[in-house]
């Protein structure tokens, strides 16, 4: 089998004027995160100050959506019945220098399990509401 | 070297208290289990309740009025070990000399097939990818599996321990359920991989209570004293919303999967003690995974080796650092967010009293509690002994 996004019934992000620009970013299929324009570090999820540097100078920028996996779980029992098992949460660490949770899909789940640690995976964009979409993860090699 | 006084020399733990624990408890409510709770630890400290000046915990202003304490000092934001130490620095600064610390859990329990609320807190970032606690934990765990080999079958081991502690104990909502081995653990059902049912913590109800009082008290008291030797908190950010990255830091040596160690640290240099000194390992028991990360982030073995040092008979009965004796969140009790964190520190003191009724270790004089998780990015950490530090 291979691993689909559960898109239908989901908890639906409410975007918050912090958030507002990476939810935006998703819609046009561009996966944003936000870089500080002092010292160039990369943030995520979205912040009110640079991680590294404290400082206040952060630009919402448009990444590559590239990255490798960093962790990852197979769900057998949902937390919530919207979500059809099985399912695989991650960790992507993007190319741009930062974490984010997300799902993978696209993949057997016991492949995923031999050759998951650092998985070259790239963005793809899927819709759950009307004004949200979601970004999901996927082997890089198979798009 | 120890600071010098030690922080909490002046605070003792006098009484301790645990309403019934079950499954569901129909009719009960929080107010009425947090009531039970603190007279329970009034009548086993002997301490009068209208000694009491300052409330911690939930219920805080409900207690006071309706127990006739007004005017007492009220701290209602804070849960599990942060509470009993909030109490303990509000007695060694005066504010307060009597502090009883409550949670309680009821009503909790939900019934179309969802999972307990808490362990799937709402946020934009994470939710709609269906994570919860136990995801979040395997995100932590799965990481140290790759980095330095951890086994499903060490994670098993600790499940099975803390399970059969429960097992044996009668107060327990899982007593006489057992016993379990690696293989039951392992043939439970998945919940979220490395994580089966069995290596996850339950949901139940109930209440507790701790009463504390100034150390110029104890000649006073009821039950044999308990003390503070050390505590200290640590977070690497808010729980649940963000990645749960093992790597994560912004301090060498201190990586968000071994969040807690820096606390205890602290915790052990309040009093001069390492963990050489601990007798017993009231640790936090959400998933199996979590016990081995505490023995490595508190300095009980080195980084990557907490897998085979609970497979060494270390922390089983009889060993050199039995844990959770109580059968913890896995088969005590889990009432809610936070009165199954308080129920560390009480076993922790029913050990230093050598009053359990069951898995009491011989002698023991020092308990290493603990609250928190690695996926939930805090860990809380406290050492409860015998003699005035």
């Amino acid at each position: 089998m291979i691993l689909e996004p559960n898109l239908t019934g989901v908890p639906v992000p409410q975007p918050t004027p912090l958030s507002k620009p990476y939810w935006d970013g998703c819609a046009i299929g561009e996966l944003r995160y936000q870089r500080c324009t002092d010292c160039g570090a990369a943030s995520f999820g979205p912040a009110h100050a640079c991680h590294r540097c404290r400082g206040r100078s952060l630009e919402w920028t448009a990444g590559t959506g590239r990255g490798a996996v960093y962790s990852w779980t197979i769900v057998g029992r949902p937390p919530l019945a919207a979500f059809v098992a099985p399912y695989a949460p991650c960790i992507v660490r993007l190319d741009e220098g930062y974490d984010m949770v997300s799902a993978l899909v696209g993949i057997d789940p016991a492949e995923l399990e031999r050759i998951g640690d650092g998985l070259r995976v790239q963005v793809e964009f899927h819709p759950v509401a009307d004004s949200i979409t979601l970004p999901f993860f996927a082997p890089a090699d198979r798009r | 070297m120890p600071r010098t006084p030690p922080p909490y020399r002046d605070v003792v733990i006098a009484g301790v208290y645990n309403t019934e624990q079950a499954r569901r408890l129909p009719g009960r409510t929080v107010g009425d289990l947090c009531t039970e709770a603190v007279l329970g630890a009034c009548a086993d400290a002997g301490v009068a309740p209208a000694e009491i000046d300052g409330v911690v915990g939930m219920q805080v202003g409900e207690l006071i009025y309706e127990l006739g304490l007004g005017p007492a000092m009220r701290l209602n934001s804070s849960l599990g070990i942060p509470a009993v130490l909030h109490a303990a620095q509000a007695i060694a600064a005066g504010q307060a000399s009597v502090v009883a610390v409550t949670a309680a859990g009821a009503e909790l329990l939900s019934t179309d097939g969802s999972a307990a609320v808490w362990t799937r807190p709402p946020n934009e970032l994470t939710a709609p990818y269906g994570l919860f606690t136990a995801a979040e934990m395997a995100l932590m765990a799965r990481r140290h599996m790759l980095d330095f080999g951890t086994t499903p079958e060490q994670l098993a081991t600790v499940a099975a321990t803390i399970r059969n502690n429960g097992h044996a104990n009668p107060a327990a909502v899982y007593y006489d359920r057992g016993p379990f081995t690696t293989a039951d653990i392992r043939a439970s059902r998945l919940v979220a991989d490395p994580f089966h049912l069995l290596d996850c913590a339950t949901t139940s109800e109930g209440g507790t209570a701790l009463l504390l009082a100034h150390a110029d008290r104890v000649a006073d008291l009821a039950a044999a004293p308990a003390y503070i030797h050390g505590g200290a908190s640590d977070a690497h950010g808010p729980a649940y919303t963000q990645a749960p990255s093992f790597d994560r830091t912004h301090r060498d040596g201190y990586p968000a999967g071994y969040v807690g160690r820096r606390a205890a640290e602290i915790c052990f240099g309040q009093s001069g003690l390492g963990p050489d000194d601990v007798d017993v390992c009231e640790f936090y028991d959400p998933f199996s995974f979590e016990i081995i990360r505490q023995f490595e982030a508190y300095g009980f073995c080195p980084d990557g080796e907490g897998g085979p040092f609970v497979e060494s008979g270390a922390i089983g009965p009889g060993g050199r650092y039995p844990v959770t004796t109580d059968g913890g969140t896995m088969s005590f009790s889990h009432a809610g967010i936070s009165a199954q964190m308080l129920q560390r520190v009480v076993r922790g003191v029913e050990q230093v009293r050598g009053t359990c009724p069951s898995m009491q270790v011989d002698g023991a004089e020092i308990a290493m509690c603990s609250n928190g998780g690695s996926g939930a990015l805090f860990t809380d950490v406290m050492l409860v002994g015998s003699e005035r530090p």
